[in-house]
């Protein structure tokens, strides 16, 4: 292990602790939402899942790239998008980085490089091998991550894009988050091989598996990853083990798991309390510290929320706009 | 006879035939514990096991191509598509290869498979899970459409599409799943290529499909009260087409408007337009052909925008006013 992670700053590091209290805060009112009916159509939310999205982005430069799934509520925010304007998405209000006309599934920040979540599982893979490509032909350096599920896996587009990326050594880093599950599909019995990292063999692309729950882990494996793809020598795989506490969407009565699993699972293995640990046990931040950062997480959540109600809905009149540029 | 919902009636009819057929079994994502994305399968599983009831990875051009593939060779798939969107990823193994293989090979072997999947808008799940791609499919010779509006049809068109020796794609519409009407309990065909008329009426046809017809049923109230005598009729099928019934209705009632969810654009009503403009209908016709459908833009998540998107109850019922003012 490189160890990059924990030669961050203070300052670093605890804002490594925002961004995971954020998602957790943001995805745990939607979840709330949905249940009271104040929010239509469906989510897909990363609690449990925090780590590997912060992680992910922490080694990125602003300029960098990334591309989402549908459960891209963690990499937007970790890729430095606004709550407020997320929220104001979930309401379908005007003031959402869609305008209202994408919701949950289609959150996109092309401006802070987040290249979009997307409906279509798959579908974001493709278009990180084509940012990246954009990225090489005008010799920009920025690098281009695509994130993931396990079952995303076994679409043709993972495989067709693995090849592409390798054989044109493009700066892109394909991050997959195995979080044990499809919609209800276990990776155990859609996937025949241990670990998914394996796949990058097939297209002569490393293959990296890591602890997606331990954030200094997962960053340490992405700045290396990031830094062999930003220098040009190609793609990299990484596999991300870790697991969604929520049911899949809105509806899921969780058949196909046991509580017992997710209990292990959200007890010891929850990426927020094992990171506030170890900033603890360094004496990176103080207990006093970790409480202020979680408290104005939570407020920051609550004023995204109070900007999404308080915001307008898009007028009729904008029906027709932008289905061409 | 009992009240049972559109998702009840496709499972039940699903079922009868595999405890008849053991060349019928299902594929698709999901269909297992979970039941299918809309529940369909639910407890199928559990019936018929997992070698019936096939839950796959998340692999549209696989397993579509695989269904074609058992199909040639004697087995008798029926797919369940998650969403009726993701056709776009299962698209080569059933245009390309499902729909042209028997003609290509000179009349040998056949493709007796049935992909269902739901489509339509009216849940917020916006542009990738809402579409009615229905156009696409119905322009490709040798595949079947069909799209039932209710749980009678519902049972009585699978089981046709079922046994018939053709791939069929068979459009389940989700706002419709939990919609309930009498269905028998015992097995019947609806054959594919027979519209029905969901009410008789002398002053104007509405040609409607899908949730469509529930709403031009509901226009066609309103009107009645309004004085004006609605007739509704419904497809079922687009692919083959019951052109008689529907020039029938047009020829007598005179005046015609074609309702889908589908944008209006390419849309399957272009085609009914052009049947009845090359038909005796035509001059019967006392004011133009008039077509509703979606506007030509990509489904909004925001609820109001989505259902502004899709004609409405009002929109069918101004529509008729207008076509009987002959404007
Ligand atoms: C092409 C396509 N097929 C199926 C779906 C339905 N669907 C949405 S998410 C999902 C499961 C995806 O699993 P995974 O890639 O592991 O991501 P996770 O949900 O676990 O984050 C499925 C089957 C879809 N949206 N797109
Ligand atoms: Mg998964």
């Amino acid at each position: 292990m490189t160890d990059w992670a924990g030669r961050q700053s203070d300052e670093v590091v605890k804002d490594w602790l925002r961004q995971m209290h954020l998602i957790r805060f943001f995805d745990e009112k939607v979840d709330e939402f949905f249940a009271k009916g104040m929010i239509h159509g469906t989510t897909h939310l990363c609690v449990g899942q925090e780590a590997s999205a912060v992680g992910a982005c922490a080694p990125l430069k602003d300029d960098d790239m990334i591309t989402s799934t549908h459960r891209g509520h963690g990499h937007c925010i970790a890729k430095g998008a606004e709550p407020d304007r997320m929220m104001a998405e979930l309401f379908g209000r005007v003031t959402g980085y869609c305008k209202g006309k994408g919701g949950s599934m289609h959150i996109a920040d092309v401006d802070k490089g987040n290249l979009g979540a997307n409906g279509i599982v798959g579908g974001g893979i493709p278009l990180a091998v084509g940012a990246a490509l954009t990225s090489q032909m005008k010799k920009q350096g920025k690098v281009a991550v695509c994130f993931f599920g396990d079952g995303a896996t076994n679409e043709g587009s993972f495989h067709e894009s693995l090849n592409l990326a390798s054989i044109w050594k493009l700066p892109v880093v394909f991050v997959c988050e195995n979080n044990q599950y499809g919609m209800s599909g276990p990776v155990k019995d859609m996937v025949n091989i241990e670990d998914i990292a394996d796949r990058g063999a097939s297209y002569g692309i490393p293959g990296r598996v890591v602890d997606g729950n331990n954030l200094l882990e997962m960053a340490d494996v992405m700045e290396e990853a990031v830094m062999q793809a930003r220098s040009g020598s190609g793609p990299v795989l990484i596999e991300a083990k870790t697991y969604r506490w929520k049911g899949h969407s809105k509806s899921d009565a969780k058949k196909y798991r046991t509580r017992e699993e997710e209990k292990d699972w959200r007890t010891n293995k929850d990426p927020i309390k094992r990171f506030e640990e170890w900033l603890l046990e360094e004496g990176r931040i103080t207990k006093e510290e970790a409480e202020t950062i979680r408290q104005s997480a939570l407020d920051e959540i609550n004023r995204a929320v109070e900007f999404a109600e308080n915001s307008e809905e898009p007028s009729m009149d904008t029906i027709l706009e932008d289905v061409y540029a | 006879m009992r009240e049972i919902t559109y998702a009840e009636a496709v499972r039940e009819g699903l079922s009868q035939r595999m405890r008849e057929d053991s060349d019928v079994f299902v594929l698709g994502e999901d269909i297992g514990v979970y039941g299918g994305a809309f529940g369909v399968t639910r407890g199928m599983i559990e019936e018929f096991g997992p070698e019936r009831i096939r839950n796959t990875p998340i692999s549209e051009a696989a397993i579509t191509g695989a269904a074609v593939g058992a199909a040639l060779t004697g087995m008798k798939p029926v797919l369940e598509l998650q969403f009726s969107d993701f056709i776009t990823i299962a698209m080569d193994q059933l245009v390309n290869q499902a729909a042209k293989v028997r003609y290509m090979y000179g009349g040998k072997g056949h493709v007796p498979m049935v992909v269902r999947t739901p489509s339509g808008s009216g849940t917020g799940a916006a542009a990738q899970h809402s579409q009615s791609l229905e156009a696409w499919v119905a322009h490709i010779p040798g595949l079947k459409v069909v799209q039932p509006s209710t749980a009678y049809d519902a049972k009585g068109l699978l089981k046709a599409a079922m046994e018939d020796p053709n791939p069929v794609i068979f459009y389940e519409h989700k706002v419709l799943y939990k919609s309930k009407s009498d269905v028998p309990e015992e097995e019947y065909t609806i054959p594919l290529g027979k519209a029905d008329v969901k009410k008789e009426g002398t002053d104007v046809t509405i040609i409607a499909t899908a949730i469509m017809v529930h709403k031009a049923l509901e226009a066609a109230e309103e009107l009645e009260k309004r004085g004006i005598s609605v007739e509704v009729v419904d497809p079922r099928t687009l692919v083959p087409l019951d052109e008689e019934t529907i020039i029938a209705s047009v020829s007598k009632t005179g005046r015609v408007i074609i309702v889908h969810e589908a944008v209006k654009r390419g849309g399957f009503g272009g085609e009914i337009a052009g049947v009845i403009a090359e038909s005796e209908a035509f001059d019967y016709l006392d004011a133009p052909i008039r077509r509703l459908g979606a506007l030509p833009i990509p489904v909004p998540y925001n609820p109001v925008l989505e259902k502004a998107m899709i004609p409405q109850v009002e929109d069918i019922i101004k529509a008729v006013e207008e076509t009987m003012r002959g404007a």
